[in-house]
C-alpha cells in the first residue's frame, strides 16, 4: 500500500464521524433548533457502542446501541427545550456536561479493553483494483452510510414535502403553526434524528476510528461538527466538503508529527481547533452567504397558542 | 395524555426561589436511585456525598478551596449569561491566567519582593481577560459565534500549557515529570487556618459582593439586564451590544484567569498539565443554579464544591467512581433548567376526556 493511499484512507476515517454528526445537526438546525449537546450525545454513542460491541462481540449491535444512546440523550434535550421551553443554549450545554460525566461512569469498566473493530467491506475484483479499489470499494459500511445519508438529507430537505415542512418550521414557526403543522412534533423528530446521527458518529469513533474506549475520546469533535454546520451555511453539499477538509487537517497534523520535523506535537494537535476558528471567522465575515440560508427561528422558543 | 404550558400573568417570585430547591431535591432522589441500582445503601452514599463534607472543620476548609474558583468564575459567567453573551470557554481562560501568572515565578525565579505576588495575580487576570478578548473581538468584528470560538480556545490553551510544562518550562530538576519549578514562599498565596484556605476564597466573596452591587445599583448593571432581556430596547437606549460583548468577556475572562493563577499559587504550588478539574465548565452550572445572581452564585458555588468533595470521599469510602460527581452536576443543571419553566408557566397535564374539550382562550 502506497503512502498516499494510506493517507487518503485515514482522512476518510477521520472525516466520517464529523460528517455523520454534522449532517444530523444540520437537520436539527434547519428545523429551528440549536442543540449544543452534540459532543455529549456523541460521547454517549461512543461508550454505549463500545460497551454493546464488547459484550456481544458484534460491531453491528454496537452501532445500534450507539444510535439508541444518541436518540435517548436527544429526547431529554427535546423534552426540555420543546415541551418545557427551556433555554436551548443552556440545555445543550447541560446535555454535553451530562454526557461527558455519564460516559465516564459507564466507560470506567471498559477502559483499556480491546475493542471490536468494524470490518471493512471487500468486494471481489473491485476492491482489488490498485489504489482506487481500497479507497472506493474497501471502506467500512459507515463510510458509505455517511455519504448516502448526506445525499438523502439534501434530497429530503430540498426536494420533498417533508423537507419543505422542516424548513418552514425553522424559517417561521408561527406561520407553520398557523398552516396547521405541528411545530413541536416536527422539531422532536428532527432532534431525535440529530441524536441518532451523533450517536452513530460516536459509535464510529469507538468501533472504527480507534476501536477502544478512552475517556472524552470525542475530543471536541461534537463542537467541530457544530461549527461545520455554520461553515456549510446549512447546505449538505458544503457540509460534506467541510467535513473532509477538517478530517484532512486532523490527519495532516498527525502525519507531520510522524515526519519528525521540529514542531511540537501540541501545536499540531491544536490545528483542528484553530482551523475551526479561522473557518468560522471567514464564513461569518461573509454576511450575505450566511444570511441567505440561516434558519430564521434558530434557537427561539415556541409555545403553541391554543 | 398531553402536557400543556399556560403562561402566568407575571413571574412567579416564589418559583424563582423554589426552583433550585426542587432541582436539588430531584437530583438527590435520582442520585439515590443510581446508588441503589449499583447495590449501595442510597442513604449512606448520599450522606457521604452531601452531608459529611460539611461536618468537620478540615473538610469545611477544603470546601472553601474548591468553592473559591467556582464562585470567581461563576459570578463572571452569571453577568455574561444575563446579557445573553455566551462565554463557555472559561476553562481556557482559567488556563491562560494560570500560564501568564506563572511566568513570573518560572522566568524570574529570583525576584523576591512584596510585589511579586501582586504582579502574578494581575498577570493572571490579564491573561484570562486577553484570552477571552479573542472570541469577543471575533464576534464583534466578524460575527463569529462566540460559543464555538470560546470553546475551541479551551483546547488551544490546554495544549499550550501542556507544551510549556513538558518543554521550555519544565523543571530541570524535576526527574522529567511534566511540571514547572515549585514556587517559593513569596510566590504563594497567604493562607488561613490550617494552611489550606488561601486568598482566593476572599477574592471570590469580594467579587460576588461587588458584582451584586454593580448589578443591583449601577447603570452598568441595568445595561447588562436590558441588553440581555430586551436587545431592541437596549439599542434605542443607546447601549452598544458590541461593547457589552467585550465587557462581559473581559470581566468573566479576567475572573477566570484570577481563579487560574490562584489555583496554581494556592493549592498547586507549581504548574502542571491539568490545573483545574473542569472548574470552568462546572461554573456554568454554578451560574445557573445561582439564578445568574452574584449572591446566589456564592451559595451555588459552595454546593457544587460539596459535590466535588463528596465525589472524592465516596471514591475513597465506597469505591464509587469520581465520575459520579460529574453526573450529579450535569443532572442538576438539567433539573434547574426544567424547573425554571415553572417561573414563567404553569404546567398542566390533560388526560383522555379533557383533551377533547380544551377551552379556547
Amino acid at each position: 500500500m502506497g503512502a498516499l493511499e494510506a493517507v487518503i484512507l485515514t482522512i476518510i476515517t477521520a472525516s466520517t464521524p464529523l460528517l455523520l454528526a454534522a449532517v444530523g445537526e444540520l437537520v436539527v438546525e434547519r428545523s429551528g433548533v440549536l442543540n449544543l449537546g452534540v459532543e455529549g450525545m456523541m460521547v454517549m454513542g461512543a461508550v454505549c457502542g463500545f460497551a454493546a460491541a464488547y459484550t456481544s462481540g458484534s460491531p453491528y449491535l454496537g452501532i445500534a446501541a450507539g444510535i439508541t444512546a444518541g436518540i435517548g440523550m436527544s429526547l431529554l434535550f427535546a423534552f426540555l427545550t420543546q415541551s418545557l421551553v427551556s433555554n436551548q443554549v443552556a440545555t445543550g450545554l447541560a446535555l454535553t456536561l451530562l454526557g461527558l460525566g455519564l460516559s465516564g461512569l459507564i466507560g470506567e469498566a471498559f477502559t483499556g479493553l480491546p475493542g471490536v473493530k468494524l470490518p471493512k467491506i471487500w468486494i471481489p475484483v473491485l476492491t482489488d483494483i490498485p489504489f482506487i479499489g481500497p479507497i472506493l470499494f474497501g471502506q467500512d459500511i459507515l463510510v458509505y452510510v455517511s455519504i448516502a445519508l448526506t445525499i438523502a438529507v439534501a434530497h429530503v430537505l430540498f426536494k420533498t414535502r417533508i423537507g419543505l415542512v422542516i424548513r418552514a418550521v425553522g424559517g417561521n414557526h408561527h406561520s407553520a403553526h398557523a398552516l396547521g403543522y405541528n411545530v413541536i412534533a416536527v422539531r422532536y423528530a428532527c432532534i431525535a434524528f440529530g441524536g441518532a446521527c451523533a450517536g452513530l458518529a460516536g459509535a464510529y469513533l469507538s468501533l472504527a476510528y480507534t476501536p477502544q474506549w478512552i475517556e472524552n475520546m470525542t475530543a471536541g469533535r461534537g463542537w467541530i461538527a457544530l461549527a461545520l454546520v455554520v461553515f456549510s451555511t446549512w447546505l449538505p453539499r458544503r457540509l460534506a466538503i467541510g467535513a473532509y477538509l477538517f478530517g484532512t487537517v486532523w490527519i495532516m497534523g498527525l502525519y507531520v508529527q510522524g515526519l519528525g520535523i521540529g514542531i511540537p506535537s501540541q501545536f499540531l494537535s491544536s490545528l483542528p481547533y484553530l482551523v475551526t476558528i479561522v473557518a468560522l471567522v471567514v464564513i461569518s465575515g461573509n454576511r450575505t452567504l450566511t444570511k441567505v440560508n440561516t434558519p430564521a427561528c434558530i434557537g427561539q422558543p415556541f409555545v403553541p397558542d391554543r | 395524555m398531553k402536557l400543556i404550558l399556560e403562561k402566568r400573568q407575571e413571574h412567579s417570585q416564589a418559583m424563582a426561589y423554589l426552583s433550585p430547591v426542587i432541582a436539588i431535591a430531584l437530583t438527590v432522589v435520582i442520585g439515590g436511585i443510581i446508588f441503589a441500582l449499583r447495590g449501595l445503601n442510597p442513604f449512606e452514599a448520599l450522606f457521604i456525598y452531601f452531608i459529611e463534607p460539611v461536618t468537620t472543620l478540615w473538610s469545611l476548609e477544603e470546601l472553601a478551596v474548591k468553592a473559591a474558583p467556582l464562585v470567581l468564575i461563576g459570578v463572571g459567567l452569571a453577568i455574561c449569561f444575563t446579557a445573553n453573551v455566551w462565554n463557555i470557554g472559561a476553562e481556557g481562560q482559567l488556563t491562560a491566567g494560570a500560564l501568564l501568572g506563572s511566568a513570573i515565578p518560572i522566568l524570574f525565579t529570583g525576584w523576591q519582593s512584596p510585589l511579586t505576588l501582586v504582579a502574578m495575580l494581575v498577570l493572571g487576570a490579564v491573561g484570562g481577560a486577553l484570552f477571552a478578548a479573542i472570541p469577543a473581538l471575533l464576534k464583534n468584528r466578524f460575527g463569529a459565534n462566540e460559543i464555538l470560538t470560546s470553546l475551541m480556545l479551551v483546547y488551544v490553551a490546554q495544549l499550550l500549557l501542556d507544551w510549556l510544562v513538558r518543554g521550555p518550562w519544565r523543571d530541570p530538576k524535576g526527574f522529567n515529570f511534566p511540571k514547572s519549578v515549585t514556587f517559593e514562599d513569596w510566590q504563594l498565596l497567604p493562607t488561613f487556618g490550617d494552611g489550606r484556605v488561601h486568598l482566593g476564597a476572599v477574592f471570590a466573596v469580594i467579587a460576588a459582593l461587588v458584582l451584586a452591587v454593580v448589578m443591583a445599583r449601577t447603570l452598568k448593571g441595568f445595561e447588562v439586564r436590558v441588553i440581555g432581556n430586551a436587545p431592541r430596547a437596549g439599542a434605542f437606549a443607546g447601549f452598544s451590544r458590541n461593547k457589552m460583548v467585550l465587557f462581559c468577556f473581559l470581566l468573566s475572562g479576567g475572573l477566570a484567569g484570577l481563579a487560574g493563577i490562584c489555583e496554581v499559587a494556592g493549592p498547586g504550588g507549581h504548574l502542571q498539565p491539568n490545573v483545574s478539574p473542569g472548574y470552568g465548565f462546572t461554573a456554568i452550572i454554578v451560574a445557573f443554579l445561582g439564578r445568574l445572581n452574584p449572591v446566589g452564585v456564592l451559595f451555588a458555588g459552595v454546593l457544587l464544591g460539596i459535590s466535588y468533595l463528596g465525589g472524592e470521599a465516596a471514591q475513597v469510602t465506597l469505591g464509587i467512581s469520581d465520575k459520579m460527581a460529574q453526573v450529579f452536576q450535569g443532572m442538576l443543571l438539567f433539573f434547574i433548567l426544567a424547573c425554571d419553566t415553572l417561573i414563567l408557566y404553569r404546567i398542566k397535564l390533560l388526560f383522555g376526556s379533557q383533551l377533547r374539550q380544551v377551552p379556547a382562550e
